[in-house]
C-alpha cells in the first residue's frame, strides 16, 4: 500500500492546477457555459499540449502511459474547477473502450487523434427506458451485405452533440435484457440516419439524445466481439464510476473550502457564524464524509484495472455508493451553511451541488449500487 | 384522547377536496401534477375562486370575511389544497399581512387593504431579511426617516420572494438608530412598491427559476398612514407576523403529493429488469417516508389542537418541530422523485415549451421538473427562520438550555 504521489505525478497536479487556475474562473465558466457548445476548444487544445489527452494512453498511441491514479488526480482538479470539456466522454469513456476492445487498427486510427485533440468521442450505450440497467438495450445491429444497419434511439450520452465519433452500443442477438448478443460500434456521428439532439445537463454539461434509423456502417465498425460486447460496456461504465468519483472529490474539497471560509467571516448575532458549535460539528461532519468519499474514489482508482470481474464490479460499485453519499451530505451541507447565499446561480457553492447531483444520477444511483450489492450478501 | 377525525371532519375533508376536484382548472392541475409552479395569472386566479366561495381568507376572523374554521379545518384545507395540488395561497397575504392588519392596523387600513388582499387585487411580498440581517433579522439597517407626513426609506433589501410580481411590500425598516436595544428602533411600513426609487432586481436560483429579488430603496417617501403599529415597535408586529400562523408550516400536502407521485412514476420505471416500485429497497424508502409524515401529522394535530385550546394567539415553540421535521420530509420525499426518475431527470428542458415549439421532447413529461423541485426546495431548511434556528428557539424555549 503506498498513497504517496509520484513525482510525475505531483508535476501533472501542478501544472493542471496553474492551467486551471488561470482560466477556470468562476466568471470564466459561466462565459464558457454561455457560448453554443459549452466548452472551450482554446482549452482542449491546450490540454493536449500538457498531454492530458493521451494520459491513459500507450506512448505508441501518443499517449503518457499513466495510470489510473493519474487519471484520478486529473479528474479531482476538473471537479475542483468544474471542468466543461469533454474529457471523460472522449478519454476515459471512448478510451477505455478503444484500449480494450480495439483492434490495432482501430486503436492506431483513434487513440493517437484523441491524445492530438483531433478526435471526440461520445459513449451512446443507456436508452431512455433503461434508466440504470446496462443489459436494458433496443437498439439493434442487423447485419447486411454492406456491414450492419442500426435502429433504434440513446438516451443521456454526454457530450454526444459535438463527439465526431459514437461508440454506439446495439444488439445483434438476442432480446431486452438479454446479456449476451450486444456488440459495438464505432460510427462516425455524421452517418446519414443520425439525429442528434443536444441540450444541458443540470451542472451545465453537454448531452445529446441520439436517434438511430437505417444507419449504415461497414463490418470494421465493429468495436470488439460480435455478440458479447457486455464486458467491454461494463468496463467503461466502470471506467466512467472512477473518474467521475474523483470529481465529486475535486468538487466536495471546494465546496468544503467555500464554506469554511464562509464560517469564518460570516457575521449574525455579532460573531462569525462559525463560532456556533452546531455548525462547527456540521463542518467537522463535512470533513469526515469528505474523507471517507475521497477513500472510496481511492478505492475505485486502484481497483479500475483489477481483472478480476466480479472483485473489481463490487468494489467499484461500494465507491459509488461511498461517493455518492459523501457527495450528498457536503452538498447539502454546504448549502446549507452558507443560507440564501447559497442557493443563488451567481455563486459557485450550487454549481458544485449540481455537479455532484448529475454524476450521483449516472451510472447507477446510490439505492441502485447499494441493490447490486446487496444481491451478494452472503 | 381520540386521534380519529370526527365525523364532522370526515365530511369537511371530502367538501374540500370536491371543491378543489371541480373547481381548479383543469390546465393548473395537470401543470402542478407535473411539478411546475403554476403562473402567476394560475395563482390570482384560483384565489379568487377560492375568495368567491369565501374561503380565501381562511384564517382570518369572520367579520373580516374569514371562515370561522376550526384549527383542524384549516389544516385539512391547507393539507388538501396542497395535494390537490393546487396553488398554495399567497402566504404573505393571507397568513402574513391580513392577520397583522387585523391585529395592528388602523381602520382606514383594514378597510383598504384587507379585501384587496383577499381577492388578490394586490399582491404583498415581505421585506425583512438584508444582506447583513438573516437569521439576525434585528441587525437590519434599511432606514426610515421623518420627513413631514412622510417617511424617507433608503436601504437594501434580499431574497425578497416574488418581489418581481408585486404591488405592495410590508418591510421592516429602522426608524431609531440610537435605540438603547436594536429591537426597539424599528417600524413596520406598508410600501407601495410603483413608488419612485424603488427597484427590484432579479436574483436567479440553483433551480433556475426566478423567484427572489433583491429591493433597493433610494429616497422612498412613504406617506404616515402606511406604519403599522405604533412607530418603533415593529419588532413585536414582525415577532406577532412569524408567530402567527403555523397551521401550515409543514406544508405536509406537498410531501404528500411528492411521495404519491414517486410511487406514480415508480411503475413507469425499471430497476434491474422490473418495475421499480416491485423493488424492496425502494418500498422500503417509501415506507419509511409514509411513517415520517404519518408522525408528521399526529403531531401537527397536537400542536394545532394545542394552540387552539390556549385561545390561538401565542405562538407555541413547538410548532419550531413542525417546521424542522416538515422542511426534512419534503426535502427527502423531492429527493426521492428526483431519484425515481434518475438520468432521465437531469436534462434542462420543459415538456410545455417543447410543445410550443414542436420539438421532440428529451425524456418522459414527467421528468423536467423533478431536479428543480429539489433543488428549490433545498430553501425550505433556510428560508422561515434556518432549521438551525427552529433548534436554537427549541433548546431556549422549551429545553432551557
Ligand atoms: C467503556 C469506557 C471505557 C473507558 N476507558 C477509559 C480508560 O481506559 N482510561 C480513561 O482514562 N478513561 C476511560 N474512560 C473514560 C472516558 O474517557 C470518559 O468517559 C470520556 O472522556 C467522557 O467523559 P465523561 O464520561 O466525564 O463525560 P463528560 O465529559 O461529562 O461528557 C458528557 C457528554 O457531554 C459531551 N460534551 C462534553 N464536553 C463537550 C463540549 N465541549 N462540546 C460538546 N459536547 C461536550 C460529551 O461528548 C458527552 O456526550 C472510559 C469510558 C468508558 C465509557
Ligand atoms: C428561497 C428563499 C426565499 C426567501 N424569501 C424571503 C422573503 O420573501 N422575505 C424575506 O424577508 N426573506 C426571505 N428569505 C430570507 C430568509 O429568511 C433568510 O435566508 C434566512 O433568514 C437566513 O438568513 P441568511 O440567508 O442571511 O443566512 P445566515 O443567517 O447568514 O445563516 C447562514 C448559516 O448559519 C446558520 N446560523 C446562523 N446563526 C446561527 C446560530 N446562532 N446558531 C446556529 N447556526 C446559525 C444558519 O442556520 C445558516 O445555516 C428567503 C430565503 C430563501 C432562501
Amino acid at each position: 500500500m503506498d498513497f504517496d504521489l509520484t513525482e510525475d505525478q505531483r508535476l501533472l497536479t501542478e501544472s493542471v492546477g496553474r492551467l486551471l487556475g488561470d482560466t477556470y474562473g468562476f466568471e470564466q465558466r459561466k462565459q464558457l457555459l454561455k457560448t453554443p457548445t459549452g466548452w472551450s476548444e482554446a482549452l482542449w487544445a491546450q490540454y493536449a499540449e500538457l498531454g492530458l489527452l493521451g494520459l491513459p494512453f500507450s506512448e505508441d498511441h501518443g499517449g503518457f502511459g499513466g495510470s489510473a491514479v493519474d487519471v484520478m488526480l486529473l479528474m479531482q482538479d476538473f471537479g475542483k474547477h468544474l471542468v466543461l470539456e469533454p474529457y471523460l466522454s472522449t478519454v476515459v469513456l471512448g478510451g477505455t473502450a478503444l484500449r480494450l476492445a480495439g483492434s490495432a487498427d482501430q486503436q492506431d486510427e483513434i487513440l493517437p487523434g484523441i491524445a492530438a485533440g483531433e478526435r471526440r468521442l461520445a459513449f451512446a450505450h443507456y436508452e431512455r427506458q433503461s434508466r440504470y440497467d446496462m443489459t436494458d438495450v433496443l437498439t439493434t445491429a442487423r447485419a447486411n451485405a454492406g456491414g450492419f444497419v442500426l435502429e433504434g434511439a440513446k438516451a443521456t450520452v454526454l457530450h454526444g452533440d459535438s463527439a465526431d465519433t459514437l461508440i454506439v452500443s446495439a444488439r445483434t442477438a438476442g432480446g431486452r435484457d438479454d446479456e449476451a448478443g450486444l456488440s459495438l460500434f464505432l460510427v462516425d456521428a455524421n452517418t446519414a440516419g443520425i439525429a442528434r439532439r443536444g441540450y444541458t445537463l443540470r451542472d451545465g454539461s453537454r448531452a445529446a439524445e441520439l436517434s438511430l434509423s437505417g444507419v449504415q456502417v461497414p463490418r470494421e465498425a465493429l468495436l470488439g466481439q460480435q455478440d458479447n460486447a457486455l464486458p467491454i460496456i461494463r468496463r467503461v461504465v466502470e471506467a466512467g464510476i472512477a473518474a467521475g468519483a474523483a470529481e465529486v472529490v475535486g468538487a466536495m474539497e471546494a465546496m468544503q473550502a467555500m464554506t469554511l471560509e464562509y464560517l469564518k467571516t460570516r457575521v449574525q448575532f455579532g460573531k462569525a457564524i462559525g463560532e456556533n458549535q452546531a455548525l462547527q460539528h456540521r463542518a467537522a461532519e463535512m470533513m469526515i464524509a469528505l474523507e471517507q468519499g475521497r477513500s472510496m474514489a481511492m478505492l475505485a482508482a486502484m481497483m479500475v484495472d483489477e481483472p478480476n470481474d466480479a472483485e473489481r464490479a463490487r468494489n467499484i460499485s461500494m465507491a459509488k455508493v461511498g461517493v455518492g453519499q459523501a457527495g450528498r451530505f457536503v452538498s447539502q451541507n454546504a448549502v446549507q451553511l452558507h443560507g440564501g447565499i447559497g442557493m443563488t446561480e451567481e455563486y459557485a457553492v450550487g454549481h458544485y451541488f449540481r455537479r455532484v447531483m448529475v454524476f450521483e444520477h449516472l451510472y447507477g444511483d446510490t439505492a441502485y449500487h447499494l441493490d447490486l450489492l446487496a444481491d451478494q450478501v452472503a | 384522547m381520540d386521534l380519529r377525525f370526527t365525523p364532522e371532519e370526515v365530511a369537511f375533508r371530502e367538501e374540500v377536496r370536491t371543491f378543489i376536484a371541480e373547481n381548479l382548472p383543469r390546465e393548473t392541475r395537470e401543470r402542478m401534477r407535473l411539478g411546475y409552479r403554476p403562473k402567476k395569472q394560475e395563482i390570482i386566479d384560483w384565489m379568487r375562486i377560492l375568495n368567491r366561495k369565501g374561503w380565501a381568507a381562511f384564517n382570518w376572523p369572520q367579520e373580516y370575511g374569514g371562515t370561522g374554521w376550526s384549527a383542524i379545518q384549516r389544516m385539512i384545507f391547507l393539507e388538501e389544497n396542497l395535494a390537490a395540488p393546487a396553488p398554495e395561497l399567497l402566504s404573505f397575504n393571507i397568513t402574513m399581512i391580513g392577520p397583522v392588519l387585523i391585529q395592528f392596523g388602523t381602520q382606514a387600513q383594514k378597510d383598504h387593504f384587507l379585501p384587496r388582499a383577499k381577492n388578490l387585487d394586490d399582491w404583498w411580498c415581505q421585506g425583512f431579511s438584508e444582506p447583513g440581517a438573516g437569521s439576525d433579522l434585528a441587525s437590519l439597517r434599511t432606514r426610515a426617516e421623518k420627513d413631514g407626513d412622510h417617511y424617507v426609506v433608503n436601504g437594501q433589501k434580499i431574497w425578497t420572494s416574488t418581489a418581481h410580481n408585486a404591488d405592495w411590500c410590508f418591510c421592516l425598516v429602522r426608524t431609531n438608530p440610537n435605540a438603547a436595544k436594536r429591537q426597539e428602533g424599528i417600524s413596520f411600513l406598508l410600501i407601495d412598491m410603483k413608488t419612485p426609487g424603488v427597484e427590484v432586481r432579479p436574483i436567479i436560483s440553483i433551480d433556475g427559476s426566478h423567484h427572489l429579488n433583491e429591493v433597493f430603496f433610494t429616497d422612498v417617501r412613504v406617506p404616515v398612514e402606511n406604519l403599522v403599529g405604533e412607530e418603533h415597535k415593529g419588532w413585536s408586529v414582525a415577532k406577532y407576523l412569524l408567530g402567527n400562523e403555523r397551521t401550515g408550516i409543514a406544508r405536509l400536502g406537498s410531501s404528500k403529493a411528492a411521495i404519491r407521485r414517486s410511487k406514480e412514476v415508480a411503475k413507469e420505471v425499471r430497476m434491474k429488469g422490473r418495475p421499480l416500485i416491485e423493488d424492496q429497497a425502494f418500498r422500503t424508502r417509501v415506507a419509511q417516508l409514509e411513517v415520517d409524515a404519518k408522525a408528521l401529522e399526529i403531531t401537527q394535530l397536537r400542536v394545532v389542537s394545542a394552540y387552539a385550546k390556549a385561545g390561538g394567539n401565542k405562538p407555541d415553540p413547538v410548532s419550531s418541530v413542525l417546521k424542522v421535521k416538515g422542511t426534512e420530509l419534503l426535502q427527502n420525499s423531492s429527493e426521492l422523485l428526483m431519484d425515481v426518475g434518475g438520468p432521465q431527470a437531469m436534462a434542462v428542458w420543459q415538456a410545455e415549451l417543447a410543445a410550443m415549439a414542436n420539438e421532440p421532447e428529451i425524456g418522459p413529461e414527467w421528468a423536467p421538473q423533478m431536479a428543480p423541485a429539489y433543488l428549490m426546495l433545498r430553501a425550505a431548511s433556510i428560508y422561515g427562520g434556518t432549521n438551525e434556528i427552529q433548534k436554537n428557539i427549541l433548546n431556549k424555549a422549551v429545553l432551557g438550555l
